[in-house]
C-alpha cells in the first residue's frame, strides 16, 4: 500500500499490443518515478543510435513518484525520450490533471514503442488500453483534437495529450500538450508523430493509498502554508519580472543575443500585469502556490482565446525577436498551442531567421515577401504559422536552427543559439558567468524560474534537480522548499512507507544525473558537444563581456572531476558500479532479461 | 439550528483541488478523487468554483429519493443517507439543482457534502492554502 503500483504499461503501436510489467522495488526506490524511472525504462527499451524519428526509439511517459498524493505541486509526469534535435536525451516534467489521470489508471510508467500504419490514438481507460482510428483527427490543432475526444468518450474525466498539426508534419521542436502549458521541450511532439500516435487519452479513476494518510496530511498542509507564503512574498511568479532588472536575472538576450540587455522591457512587463491581459493566477493540482497566468490573447473583453504565458516564452519570442508588444507575443503563444510547437524553440528559430534576413542570407523572395526584420509583428505570427505548416520558410526553421544553419551555410552557424542542437533562451552567460557551465554541460540547462548556482555547486543543484523532478515536485514549486531534500524525503517516506535518508534522496539524482549522461554517450556524445554557441565567445554585449573559453574548459574540467567522469566525460564503470547500476553494462550488451525487450 | 454550507470565494480559488484531496483523505482514508464530497469546477480556466452540498430548504434531493434513504438531520441540518434503503438509483443527482451529489461506484450507494462531523471543522476549509473556503451561515427559515 503505497503511492507508487509497481506496474508500467509497454504499448508496441506497430502490432497494436500492449503489456503490463513489473517494476520491482528496488528500481523505484533508485529511480523514484519521473524523469529517473523514464530515462531507466528509455534506456532499456531503445537500441542504441536509433534515429529519434524511427519507430525504434521508444517514448516514455513516467509518473512522478508522490503524484496522486497530497504531496505540494506534485501532480507531475515526465516525458522522456531521445530528441530528434540533439540525439540525445530529452526529458522534460508537466503537470496537471491528465498527469493526475495517469497515475489513477494504475500505471506508474507507459513505454510507447513501434509505430502505427495510419493515424491513432491510444485510450487508456483505467487498466484497459484501447487503440483508436484518429483519421478524423489528423490535421487538427491540440486544442481541437482535445475536445474532439473528450466529445467522442463523452466523459469529462478524460483528459488528452496530444499534438498538434507541427507534430505530424514532424516539425524538430514540436512539443505534446497535455494541459494549460506547453512545456515539452526536445521535441517529444515530433516523436510521437513519427509514430502517427496523434494523442493519448486518459480516464484515471483509482485511489491512491498512503501508509500514513494522517501524517502526510499533517506534514502536506504545513509545507503548503510555508510554500504559500514564501511565494507569495517573493512577487517571481509573475511572467513579466523576468523582464525587470533586479529580479534575480541581470541579463535578458535580446535581438538573438546581439544584445544582451533587452531595451524597452519596462513597458513589455507593464503590459503583462494589465487586467486587460491577465485573466486570471490558476494553480496545477495539490500545488499551493499557483504560477499558471492566464492571459486573454486580445483585447476584446469577449474573446475566449486564452493562453498560459510563461517567462522562457516570453523572453523567446519577446525580446529575443526585438519584439516588445504583449498582444503580439501571445497571439505567437497562442499559435504554438495551436500547432504543438515548443514556442522557446520557435522563438529562438524565428529571431535567428530575423538575422539571417537583416544579413541577406535570406531574402524576402525567402520569406514570401514576409518582412522578417526583428521587433516586426507580422515577421513573428507569420513565421511561427508557416513552421506550424511546414511552408516556405517555415520548411527551414522546422528543422531547428542547427540543422537550419547548416543548410545555408555561409556563416549563418555562427549566430544559431544552441547547444548540443536543442535552442536556448532566456540567460545570457556573458552577463552571468555562473551559468555558461550548466548551459554547455546541459544536463539541467537553467531557466528564467531557477536561481543560478555558482560553479561548485552545480553538481549538488543538478542531482537535486533531478530527484525533484523524479519524485514529481514541481521545479517552479521546489526553490519554495527551506530544505529540499530533507522534506521531500519526509514525503516521500510519508507516501511510500519507505524511509529514506536525504542523502539517498541526492544520491537518486546523481544516479539519474549519471543515467542521462550514460545515455548519451551510448547515442555518440563527444567532449565538443559541452559546448557553447561561437557568438557567446565572440560577439561581446554591452558590458564588453564574452565568455571565455579558457574560464569555461576550466570549469568543464572541473566539474567532470567532481562528477567523478574521466577527463574526456566519459562515466568510468566503477562510478557506475558505486552507484549501483551495474546492470547497466549488461543492458548494452542486449542481453538485458535474457529476452529481447524490443518486443511485446 | 442555522444552516450552514462550504462557499468559495472564486477570485481567491486557483483550481488546486487540494480541498478534494483532503475530503477523500477525510472520508474515505485514501486518496480517492471520485470519491471526493466536493468539486473543483474549471471548465473555463479563469473561472473557478467548487460544488459541494448548498443543504437546500426544499430538499429536493430527499424528496425525489423513491426509497426514503435520505432525510434531514435536524441537529446539524445535514442530509442523512440511509445506506441500507440506498440502491444508487440517481434520482438524487438529477434532482440537485447544483450537481452535488455523486455515486460511489464500489457500493452503489450516493455521497454527498456531510460537513465533517468526525472533525472540529470541514477538511476542505481547514487544507485550502488560499484560505478560499468557508462555511456559509444563514438561519434555516421553517416552513
Amino acid at each position: 500500500m503505497n503511492s507508487y503500483s509497481g506496474k508500467y504499461l509497454v504499448v508496441d503501436l506497430t502490432s497494436q499490443k500492449t503489456e503490463v510489467r513489473e517494476l520491482p522495488e528496488h528500481l523505484l526506490r533508485g529511480y523514484l518515478g519521473g524523469v529517473g524511472l523514464g530515462t531507466r525504462l528509455l534506456l532499456e527499451w531503445s537500441r542504441p543510435s536509433a534515429d529519434a524519428l524511427r519507430p525504434e526509439n521508444p517514448i516514455v511517459f513516467a509518473c512522478g513518484g508522490l503524484s496522486g498524493t497530497m504531496a505540494p505541486a506534485s501532480a507531475c509526469h515526465a516525458v522522456v525520450t531521445k530528441s530528434p534535435l540533439t540525439g540525445f536525451l530529452t526529458s522534460s516534467v508537466s503537470s496537471g490533471l491528465w498527469s493526475l489521470a495517469l497515475k489513477r489508471t494504475g500505471f506508474d510508467a507507459v513505454v510507447i514503442t513501434g509505430a502505427a500504419s495510419s493515424p491513432v490514438y491510444l485510450f487508456i481507460d483505467d487498466g484497459q488500453v484501447h487503440f483508436r482510428k484518429a483519421d478524423s483527427l489528423a490535421g487538427k490543432s491540440c486544442p481541437e483534437t482535445e475536445a474532439a475526444i473528450r466529445r467522442e468518450s463523452g466523459d469529462s474525466r478524460v483528459q488528452v495529450a496530444s499534438i498538434g498539426p507541427a507534430g505530424e508534419s514532424l516539425v524538430r521542436f514540436a512539443t505534446t500538450k497535455d494541459g494549460h502549458r506547453l512545456p515539452h521541450r526536445g521535441g517529444a511532439g515530433a516523436v510521437m508523430g513519427s509514430k502517427k500516435l496523434k494523442a493519448i487519452a486518459v480516464r484515471g479513476t483509482r485511489p491512491i493509498s498512503v501508509p500514513d494518510i494522517g501524517g502526510m496530511q499533517k506534514a502536506c498542509a504545513d509545507l503548503n502554508a510555508r510554500l504559500h507564503q514564501s511565494a507569495a512574498s517573493s512577487s517571481g511568479l509573475a511572467p513579466g519580472t523576468c523582464l525587470l532588472p533586479g529580479s534575480g536575472r541581470c541579463s535578458l538576450p535580446a535581438r538573438n543575443y546581439q544584445q544582451s540587455i533587452a531595451e524597452g522591457t519596462g513597458s513589455l512587463a507593464a503590459e503583462c500585469a494589465k487586467r486587460e491581459y491577465l485573466l486570471k493566477v490558476i494553480a496545477c493540482p495539490t500545488c499551493p502556490i499557483a504560477c499558471q497566468h492566464v492571459y486573454r490573447v486580445t483585447d476584446d473583453p469577449h474573446s475566449d482565446e486564452q493562453v498560459v504565458l510563461e517567462k522562457e516564452a516570453l523572453a523567446a519570442l519577446g525580446p529575443l525577436c526585438g519584439m516588445y508588444h504583449l498582444p503580439v507575443i501571445l497571439r505567437a503563444i497562442e499559435l504554438c498551442q495551436f500547432y504543438g510547437l515548443d514556442p522557446v524553440s520557435a522563438g529562438v528559430s524565428v529571431a535567428w531567421a530575423m538575422e539571417c534576413f537583416d544579413r541577406g542570407l535570406l531574402s524576402s523572395k525567402d520569406t514570401q515577401g514576409l518582412d522578417l526584420s526583428f521587433g516586426s509583428a507580422d515577421g513573428v505570427v507569420e513565421t511561427i504559422r508557416k513552421i506550424g505548416q511546414r511552408s516556405s520558410v517555415g520548411d527551414l526553421l522546422a528543422e531547428g536552427v542547427k540543422r537550419a544553419s547548416a543548410k545555408i551555410g555561409q556563416g549563418a552557424e555562427n549566430w544559431a543559439m544552441h547547444v548540443k542542437g536543442l535552442e536556448i533562451a532566456g540567460c545570457d552567460p556573458r552577463a552571468e558567468n555562473s551559468l555558461a557551465l550548466s548551459l554547455a554541460v546541459g544536463l539541467w540547462p537553467p531557466t528564467l524560474n531557477g536561481s543560478a548556482a555558482s560553479s561548485s555547486g552545480i553538481k549538488d543543484e543538478e542531482d537535486l534537480a533531478a530527484a525533484a523532478d523524479s519524485i514529481g515536485i514541481c521545479p517552479q514549486a521546489r526553490r519554495y522548499f527551506r530544505d529540499f531534500p530533507a522534506e521531500a524525503a519526509r514525503l516521500y517516506a510519508l507516501a511510500t512507507g519507505v524511509p529514506i535518508e536525504p542523502a539517498e534522496l541526492c544520491e537518486a539524482g546523481e544516479r539519474i544525473n549519471n543515467l542521462h549522461r550514460f545515455f548519451n554517450i551510448r547515442e555518440g556524445w563527444k567532449q565538443p558537444d559541452d559546448w557553447l554557441p561561437p557568438r557567446l565567445f565572440k560577439d561581446p554585449v554591452e558590458s564588453g563581456a564574452v565568455v571565455s573559453e579558457k574560464d569555461l574548459k576550466a570549469a568543464i574540467d572541473g566539474y567532470y572531476r567532481q562528477r567523478g567522469w574521466t577527463a574526456e566525460g566519459l562515466v568510468p564503470a566503477e562510478k557506475l558500479k558505486a552507484l549501483g547500476m551495474d546492470d547497466i553494462q549488461e543492458m548494452l550488451k542486449g542481453n538485458w532479461h535474457g529476452t529481447p525487450p524490443h518486443t511485446v | 439550528m442555522e444552516r450552514r454550507h462550504i462557499q468559495c470565494d472564486r477570485d481567491k480559488c486557483t483550481g488546486c483541488m487540494i480541498c478534494e484531496f483532503a475530503c477523500s483523505a477525510a472520508n474515505e482514508g485514501r486518496f480517492d478523487l471520485e470519491l471526493s464530497r466536493i468539486r473543483v469546477l474549471q471548465a473555463t480556466p479563469p473561472l473557478m468554483d467548487v460544488v459541494a452540498c448548498r443543504f437546500c430548504r426544499n430538499t429536493p434531493c430527499i424528496n425525489e429519493c423513491p426509497r426514503g434513504a435520505l432525510s434531514l438531520d435536524e441537529a446539524t441540518q445535514t442530509i442523512r443517507l440511509d445506506k441500507a434503503r440506498c440502491a444508487g438509483c440517481g434520482w438524487c443527482l438529477e434532482a440537485c439543482p447544483f450537481g452535488a451529489i455523486a455515486i460511489d461506484e464500489s457500493t452503489k450507494t450516493v455521497i454527498m457534502c456531510n460537513l465533517c462531523p468526525h472533525h472540529d471543522q470541514p477538511q476542505c476549509i481547514k487544507f485550502c492554502p488560499r484560505k478560499a473556503l468557508s462555511l456559509h451561515v444563514s438561519a434555516r427559515v421553517k416552513d
